[in-house]
């Protein structure tokens, strides 16, 4: 019972939230945070439990955003109907996918998700009839308020965890963590490891496609490069998973949390502390980092990706005891 | 007719330099099985050097021997420090070094994007423009000297690898680590030297590039695909695949360019990526023998 | 008809033929053993049969249905278990996660899975180790591990490959009698092994190949004191 108590309580402040916090700045980090817990945990399926590395995650986030707005653009149909749609168009693009990469292993898997992503980003921004191509597709959002796009996202984000996590406990789990560790030996064992793969993958798209309807419903603008980004998309899907952890139960909230207050910190220096600094201090020298930071976290999530591989393969809920060791380590020693 | 050869020669010209740029990758993957995705950005530092040398009223041709040797020690260092540590770390995570070279690129081209903006910026000499004529075909000066520069590294590659020492230590990494080490090979260093030259030989084609392409921080993204898609249809490790490989590229994107369309350029490598890896998994290695 | 038979089986590889018209049959209850030199093609026989390659000619066929064209996890499903010359442990499973994922090939929930596994461990004494992570085991330990996750698929064939190799006096008592127990059980069996105290104590034939053939078929004795068996071995020296 102790063990469920730390999840419950953040689930019971979750809901709560925004009640508590009135503040809509918060109210949407929030809403990206849960998100990017929906991708992390659908990336943590297909990546740690099952160990097929996709640098793709991007082509499924996008396909479910263009389900959601193709739907409102050129069928007048509310976009919500989208968040339902959204996922099965990301499965129906996953499958071929699937089928196509997986034909490969390790690292030219990783690559073969790498250039179809691409295509797809390609591809959209020239089939210009269909989807808008660079223009993107623009639509009204159905709320003025935040709140009911935070309880659906928070609705999503724990639906994918549980759905995640209860098939994980059964046989489909042990077969795609034997798939990972080796897949010969799991073949040997009656697993039938390319069926295995794809489901693990349709699971994984389904999740990061409905991720993506939410966004078109609760952003309202997408076009190619956003939703198809391989930097913000599937390297981030990937950040929140190494970051917090892999193959791991909570990893990918851990994550979610971490990523978006970095991504946040870039975005608006320090939450606009150095530019404030700057004009406080009348430092021309702060101002200009200041200026600069917005648009480094590109650079931040470069260095990020290549300190935590180094310090922490595990992530923060995998190298936890690591973590532990050094910080209660050093205050000790102090 | 006409159009065709003139397709024909810009694609084969364009394939020389392809190909210098997948002899340095298909190196790094034959001996160290490491995919390094920051390979275009590599030599996108490169470009960034020549630009600078040139500002400085320094010829590109002349840069070369700066820029190798600048990207040739990067290299060497990246190795060192960032991914030889890797073999040691215990992970679930089974792609580390790919995800690291990727966080690399990434680093690299932000850096250069802090200190020149993303502007394009051009590195023009009296013969960026220049062509020649045989009869209605036109041949780009620039991409013929570089061409042949190409040819040139590519055939001292060969014979580096095959007549010296060090050569041999690489080829004998490649095929069987442990069995090298065994035979007192320095398989640490080697792996270092190795990544080095790598660089080194993109940085040639950056150079060398940089006259006839506009240099801006993201050119590395897409030259870092088609190295990859040159090593993978020449076949891993094989100098001569690259070659193929590069030449093969290079028709495929101007014939495309031309009778296509210029929107599918990236599509195109992409496409053939994606079908070789399919079809023709052991790459054009499996129908020559080196 | 027999249990299990392979009949004219040839792979190349390239210009290279590892096996070059190999055929045999094993009767059900019974213990094969199938030696040769190094290189002579047991493992790529093994791999032909639970569809690891596919042959370049020849047939593999099981209880009376052929079964060299289908994927190696229908040939599990099918009653046909294997281990590996080269041990592949699940590594960051524990032992008993390694035997309840190969349970799963016969039962469905969780529960069932859960015994079957339990029932597997206990059969091949590793009840003790049952938490431990496979990578963490010793070779012996691990060898073990791949008999019981075999055994937990319940083969009515089971493909040994070099189970005893590297193991000490003591383990190979042990993994003798595990043998033993395992035909006692019901399931036949077809051996590879070099070690020859093993497989002349506890086969009831034995096969022999050198170069990708067949050089001897017999009871032990037979093919122990065959001409070309202890020239493929020993040398003609010793023929």
């Amino acid at each position: 019972m102790k063990k469920n108590l730390v999840p419950l309580v953040v689930l019971a402040a979750l809901a709560v939230f925004p009640l508590v916090v009135a503040d809509n700045y918060y109210r949407h980090l929030m809403i990206l945070f849960l998100m990017w817990v929906v991708i992390g945990s659908a990336w943590n399926l297909i990546a740690g439990y099952t160990g097929q590395v996709s640098f793709g995650d991007a082509a499924f986030f996008g396909s479910g955003a263009y389900a959601a707005g193709l739907l409102s653009h050129h069928l007048q149909i509310s976009a919500w109907w989208g968040l339902a749609l959204g996922g099965f168009v990301a499965v129906a693009v996953g499958l071929p996918f699937g089928w196509i990469c997986f034909r490969m292993r390790g690292a030219y898997f990783a690559l073969a998700t790498l250039a179809l992503n691409e295509v797809l980003r390609h591809g959209a921004a020239i089939a210009e009839g269909f989807t808008g191509g660079m223009v993107g597709i623009l639509i009204m959002p159905s709320f003025v308020s935040k709140v009911p796009y935070y309880y659906v996202a928070l609705g999503m984000a724990v639906a994918s965890m549980i759905s995640i996590q209860w098939i994980v406990r059964a046989k489909p789990g042990y077969y795609f963590v034997s798939i990972r560790e080796d897949q010969d030996a799991a073949e040997s064992l009656g697993i039938n490891t390319h069926f295995y793969k794809m489901l693990s993958l349709a699971i994984a798209a389904f999740w990061t496609g409905v991720a993506g309807s939410l966004y078109m419903n609760y952003m309202g603008f997408i076009d190619p490069d956003v939703v198809f980004s391989l930097h913000d998309i599937s390297i981030m899907a990937i950040l929140v998973g190494i970051v917090g952890g892999v193959g791991t139960v909570y990893g990918p909230m851990v994550g979610a949390f971490v990523m978006v207050t970095v991504q946040e910190l870039f975005r608006s220096g320090f939450f606009g502390l150095l530019a404030f600094l700057g004009k406080a201090t009348g430092s021309g020298a702060i101002e200009a980092i200041a200026k600069t930071i917005t648009g480094a976290h590109v650079l931040g999530f470069g260095i990020l990706v290549v300190v935590v591989i180094l310090v922490l393969p595990n992530g923060i809920v995998g190298d936890w005891p690591k973590i532990r060791n050094a910080v209660f380590r050093t205050k000790t020693a102090a | 007719m006409d159009v065709f050869l003139q397709t024909l020669v810009a694609g084969v010209l364009k394939g020389g330099l392809y190909a210098l740029i997948g002899i340095g990758m298909t190196l790094i993957m034959g001996v160290m099985g490491i995919i390094n995705l920051a390979h275009g950005q590599l030599m996108m530092v490169a470009m960034y050097i020549t630009y600078v040398l040139h500002l400085a009223g320094v010829d590109p041709y002349i840069s070369l021997f700066v820029a190798m040797p600048a990207l040739f020690l990067l290299g060497c260092l990246i190795q060192y420090y960032l991914l030889n540590p890797l073999l040691k770390v215990e992970t679930i995570l089974p792609e580390n070094q790919v995800l690291m070279t990727v966080g690399i690129g990434m680093v690299l081209t932000e850096v250069i994007r802090f200190l020149f903006k993303s502007d394009y910026k051009s590195v023009t000499t009296g013969y960026s423009n220049a062509t020649f004529f045989l009869g209605n075909i036109s041949f780009s000066v620039a991409l013929m000297i570089s061409f042949f520069i190409a040819i040139a590294f590519t055939v001292a590659m060969f014979f580096f690898l095959i007549k010296t020492d060090i050569g041999r230590s690489i080829r004998a990494t490649a095929q069987d680590k442990d069995a090298a080490v065994l035979m007192g090979v320095n398989t640490g260093r080697i792996t270092i030297i190795t990544f080095g030259i790598g660089s080194g030989l993109v940085a040639a084609a950056g150079s060398l590039l940089a006259p006839v392409f506009y240099v801006f921080p993201d050119i590395g993204g897409p030259f870092t695909a088609r190295a990859f898609i040159i090593t993978i249809l020449g076949g891993l490790g094989s100098t001569v695949g690259a070659i193929f490989g590069g030449v093969t590229l290079g028709l495929a994107e101007s014939f495309g360019a031309t009778y296509i369309s210029m929107d599918y350029e990236n599509i195109i490598g992409m496409a053939i990526f994606v079908l070789v890896l399919l079809f023709l998994p052991g790459g054009f290695k499996r129908l020559t023998k080196v | 008809m027999a249990f299990f038979q392979v009949e004219k089986l040839v792979k190349y590889f390239g210009g290279l033929a590892a096996v070059n018209g190999v055929s045999f049959q094993v009767e059900k209850g019974e213990i094969l053993g199938l030696i040769g030199p190094n290189g002579s093609g047991k493992t790529t026989t093994f791999n032909m049969i639970s569809a690891y390659h596919r042959p370049t000619s020849g047939r593999v066929i099981f209880k009376g249905q052929e079964i060299h064209r289908l994927p190696t996890h229908k040939i599990c499903k099918l009653g046909i278990g294997r281990t590996f010359q080269v041990v592949k442990p699940l590594g960051r499973m524990s032992v008993l996660d390694n035997v309840i994922a190969a349970a799963y090939s016969r039962v469905n929930s969780h529960a069932e899975a859960h015994d079957l596994a339990l029932e597997t461990i206990r059969f091949c004494g590793m009840a003790s180790v049952k938490d431990q992570l496979a990578k963490a085991l010793p070779i012996a330990g691990r060898k073990r591990l791949e008999i019981a996750r075999a055994m937990a698929t319940k083969p009515e064939l089971l493909l040994l490959d070099e189970t005893a190799a590297g193991l000490n006096p003591t383990e190979l008592i042990e993994a003798i009698d595990l043998i033993k127990k395992i035909r006692e059980n019901g399931t036949t069996i077809v051996i590879i092994e070099h070690i020859m105290h093993v497989i002349m104590t506890i086969s009831d034939r034995i096969h022999a190949i050198n170069f990708g053939q067949t050089i001897a078929e017999g009871t032990p004795q037979e093919v122990a004191s065959n001409k070309a068996v202890i020239e493929a071995y020993l040398g003609t020296d010793y023929a």
